[in-house]
């Protein structure tokens, strides 16, 4: 087997230094009885050609292998991704490399993920971003827990009940064991987070808003700030699609103390909803209560600049139980994943096609009505927006997707019961006119 | 013997921003086939400030980071817990493929297919390897699968109907054990190994009560030792109504010898970037598979994959289910790089990877046991630990000694873990190093330890070859420089 270098004389030179008549013997000192007696019933081992043409097979049977139209959003986005990012992002020493421990030679990842951060604060307006996490939603618990564990009285903390689904279930499942409560901000007619609900609230670590929210609506950051700050707790922001920073007023710019949100829009493919991007930002007093890595710039011996994982003494193999949080890996490739983008996008590229994301998604918005779709919400939204359809539009919408590859939105009644018949639609940079059109002539039919 | 590490021509690169022309894009704009729509100029924000680069500015400003890099692909990594084993390049291509790279997590199951087979196939053959009946592969990381069984215990005991209060944890632990255990509110109690490096059932029974949710075990554990109490500790645990935590992270030394699942363990995590060959890429992404007894399944994080028939699908009626640990389903890019790496080496493949992972770290062991301390002179697994005791009256440390390494072309061993030996130098090598390479590595130890006799000032200021020298670390944590 070619991952395995040993050959039937290399094995016999090292027995015999180790003293072992043969390789089972190597486990003497395990007890019999707790040996396994059953073996490995695997599937043989099959040939690099042999496992292409399976997972062929295997990736055949998902409709993404074919050229198709991706009009859904809901956490995971349609984007072009430029071809220098998988190059540069499959170099051995970035794909291969261990956590850089040992800075000396670890200075690609360590000053690559500097520039992540770097770039992450001028994205979302704010002070300080992380080494990143596993996905917006953890990094979203995450916020929760540092506001409520920060508040000295609270043991409760509001949240919009327009912040993905998934994420305020994964929020709920962090806090379960600790006995705080999620208090829920209802949504009003709007399509937006209920600020007056919220005002009727007491005794609050903190207020938790996604912007664009889960409907894809442009929340008014700047109530919920004044209104947190009337209530003397923090306010934490969220995000599902990064892009949506290239245009819209920034999180920090509302004053924002924590922002959690999901980067896979910044040059990851969707792959299925994972792996992603969980980015993490504060304001500069939250350095010492953000969990996860840190890279910090210094200087050698010699004086040369460099850089080094810092602050480590909140992290778990320092501190142990008493640590901020349990994460030990960050989404590290991710992270120099959406450096190279934003690297090469820059400010120009970002703002362009942010635009261009709203224009699609206008555009859409607007040939669907005119097909005969219902509008919901009447507020300014990014690149996502909710409509009502006649009943029986789910047989038309798998239909379509059957017969072009196009899927015409998310159906919002699995995440919202008492939205039947609403789909969540998404327009990107990467969904053509000449698509949108044939949806809208499909629909009107 | 000649030593991997030399000099070579290397770039200096300043920060992105410094690069920065006004003007320049290095991005494709998509031509525009639509109307400009106007936003509300209060919506509106400035443009980010990030930097203007062409493409060229982009390529090679990463390609010179990269040139600054150690990497598996250059050299090898004995990192003691991290299974620093070789990344197959097919098992990118795998990943790659359209169908599993373009696929939307909300198509619907209908149009899933392939994704819900790989998830489902690969869920049956880590309960295969480790001996259990079911499988989650929602847990992004190692840490994360801890904290997704731990809240499994904490659930399946909050259903008996007495939530407790305590967890026990081996001294030899891995940092993310007490963590996750604190996460779930439990009280970690230090539970300390006997003097043969493994645990003694009767320190394990004094400390086990009906307010001990259960006891948190790695095995082989950090010492690279084999619990051979394992048995006997997990009836006393489940004696007083405990469950047992595994933490599979050494996995890489045991597949096909044992089964955890037929041990006693409860509940077992699965890191795949170190077992199963997923690529570290500097820190992430990982992916941490959890497996349980028949008891836990209730408990298991939704979505699971349910297959009838010959049909696949997602199903969300669990009641008893922990709740959510990832926004979709876990990182399937990295599920598909796992899988291939299994179909690549069957069952025998895997034990023979476990066997000679086992040789190597012995072969190392007693090559180098007279030059270093080995503080437990048994046979290991696939993993030893020495400390800096021979070469203290130079007054060399451990820190020394891994600096020094990386001149001759090694990454260091995993240092100053398990904090139960002082001064720890932990070496695993993985079987996919070749007995020159390891013979490499033995030559260049045996050589700092000369170096640290006759020119110990040599190693204080180790390394000399990489593009930087020892780093200021005290400095950047008193005043972090988190940006630029």
């Amino acid at each position: 087997m070619r991952y395995l270098p040993h050959t039937r004389q290399d094995i016999d030179q090292m027995l015999a230094v180790t003293g072992h008549a043969d390789l089972n013997q190597l486990f003497e000192t395990i007890p019999d009885s707790a040996k396994t007696k059953t073996g490995l019933n695997l599937p043989d081992a099959l040939s690099e050609w042999d496992l292409n043409a399976e997972m062929d097979k295997l990736a055949s049977q998902n409709a993404a292998c074919r050229s198709y139209t991706c009009l859904m959003g809901a956490g995971s986005y349609d984007h072009h991704i430029p071809a220098i990012v998988p190059y540069l992002v499959s170099r051995s020493e970035f794909m291969t490399a261990y956590t850089p421990y040992q800075p000396e030679v670890s200075q690609g990842t360590l000053q690559g993920i500097y520039e992540f951060q770097t770039m992450v604060t001028a994205l979302l307006g704010m002070d300080i971003a992380t080494a990143s996490h596993y996905d917006g939603g953890t990094a979203l618990a995450e916020c929760a827990l540092i506001a409520l564990r920060k508040s000295k009285s609270a043991n409760k903390i509001a949240v919009s009940n327009l912040i993905h689904p998934s994420h305020r279930h994964i929020m709920k499942t962090y806090l379960g064991p600790s006995g705080y409560e999620m208090v829920d901000i209802p949504a009003d007619k709007n399509g937006l987070t209920d600020l007056v609900a919220l005002k009727s609230m007491d005794d609050i670590a903190g207020v938790a808003v996604q912007s664009p929210n889960f409907f894809g609506n442009i929340e008014d950051l700047g109530s919920f700030k004044a209104c947190a700050d009337e209530k003397n707790c923090l306010l934490i922001t969220s995000f599902t699609e990064a892009l949506a920073h290239g245009l819209l007023k920034s999180p920090g710019r509302f004053g924002a103390d924590l922002v959690a949100g999901e980067g896979q829009s910044l040059g990851m493919s969707k792959s299925f909803g994972g792996p992603g991007l969980g980015i993490l930002a504060g304001t500069q007093s939250m350095m010492r209560n953000l969990p996860g890595r840190f890279v910090g710039k210094t200087v050698d011996s010699k004086g040369r600049r460099g850089y080094v994982l810092t602050l480590a003494t909140r992290e778990q193999h320092i501190r142990r139980e008493k640590a901020s949080s349990n994460i030990c890996s960050n989404n590290g490739l991710n992270a120099m994943t959406a450096a190279i983008y934003m690297a090469a996008a820059g400010k120009n590229g970002i703002r362009e096609i942010a635009r261009l994301n709203h224009d699609k998604a206008v555009y859409l918005k607007n040939m669907l009505v005119g097909a005969g779709l219902q509008s919901v919400y009447s507020g300014a939204f990014f690149n996502e927006f909710v409509l009502k359809a006649p009943a029986g539009f789910a047989n038309k919408r798998r239909e379509i997707a059957e017969k072009y590859n196009l899927f015409a939105g998310v159906p919002l009644e699995p995440f919202y019961p008492d939205m039947a018949d609403h789909y969540l639609f998404c327009a990107t940079e990467t969904v053509s006119r000449q698509a949108m059109d044939l949806l809208a002539k499909e629909v009107k039919a | 013997m000649t030593q991997p590490g030399t000099t070579g021509l290397i770039f200096n690169e300043p920060e992105l921003w410094d690069k920065s022309r006004e003007g320049r894009c290095g991005i494709s704009i998509p031509r525009s086939d639509v109307p400009r729509a106007d936003l509300d100029p209060a919506l509106t924000g400035d443009t980010p400030e990030l930097p203007q680069l062409s493409e060229l500015d982009v390529v090679r400003h990463f390609i010179r980071l990269s040139q600054w890099n150690f990497c598996i692909d250059s050299g090898m990594y004995p990192l003691g817990s991290c299974t620093m084993k070789y990344n197959p390049k097919t098992n990118e291509v795998q990943a790659a493929r359209k169908g599993f790279a373009a696929a939307h997590p909300l198509a619907g199951d209908q149009f899933s297919q392939g994704a819900l087979k790989l998830m489902y196939e690969l869920e049956q053959l880590l309960g295969e390897i480790t001996g259990f009946p079911a499988v989650t592969l929602q847990p992004a990381a190692g840490a994360h699968g801890e904290f997704t069984g731990m809240l499994m215990i904490h659930a399946w005991h909050a259903k008996q109907g007495r939530q407790r209060s305590k967890i026990l944890v081996p001294d030899t632990a891995h940092g993310t054990n007490p963590a996750s255990a604190s996460l779930c509110g439990y009280k970690s109690v230090n539970i300390k190994s006997g003097p043969k490096g493994v645990l003694e059932p009767a320190t394990v029974a004094e400390a086990m009560d009906e307010d001990t949710a259960g006891i948190m075990i790695t095995n082989p554990n950090t010492l690279g030792l084999f619990e051979d109490n394992i048995k006997e500790v997990c009836d006393i645990v489940h004696a007083k109504g405990g469950l047992v935590y595994g933490d599979g992270a050494n996995m890489n030394a045991v597949m096909g010898i044992i089964k955890p699942g037929e041990l006693g363990i409860d509940v077992l995590h699965l890191n795949l970037h170190k077992t199963f060959s997923t690529p570290h890429g500097g820190g992430g992404p990982g992916s941490g598979p959890v497996a349980v007894v028949k008891d836990l399944i209730p408990f298991l994080p939704v979505p699971r994959v349910q297959k009838e028939n010959d049909t696949y699908s997602f199903i969300t009626n669990c009641p008893d289910s922990i709740g959510r640990m990832h926004t979709f389903y876990g990182h399937f890019g990295i599920m598909v790089r796992a899988f291939a790496y299994i179909l690549s080496m069957g069952g025998d493949g895997l034990k023979r990877a476990s066997q000679l992972a086992v040789l190597n770290a012995n072969y190392i062991k007693e090559s180098l046991k007279t030059t270093l301390d080995l503080p437990y002179d048994r046979p290991c697994m696939h993993e030893c630990v020495f400390t800096d005791k021979s070469v203290q009256e130079y007054h060399i440390s451990t820190m020394d000694m891994a600096k020094r390494l990386l001149d001759y072309g090694f990454h260091p061993p995993t240092v100053y873990f398990p904090l139960v030996v002082d001064a720890a130098f932990m070496v695993e090598p993985t079987e996919t190093e070749s007995k020159d390479d390891i013979d490499q590595f033995i030559e260049a130890v045996k050589a700092i330890v000369k170096e640290a006799a006759s020119n110990p000032e040599k190693l204080k200021s180790a390394p000399y070859l990489p593009k930087v020298t020892r780093l200021d670390e005290v400095a950047a944590a008193r005043k972090p420089c988190l940006k630029g």
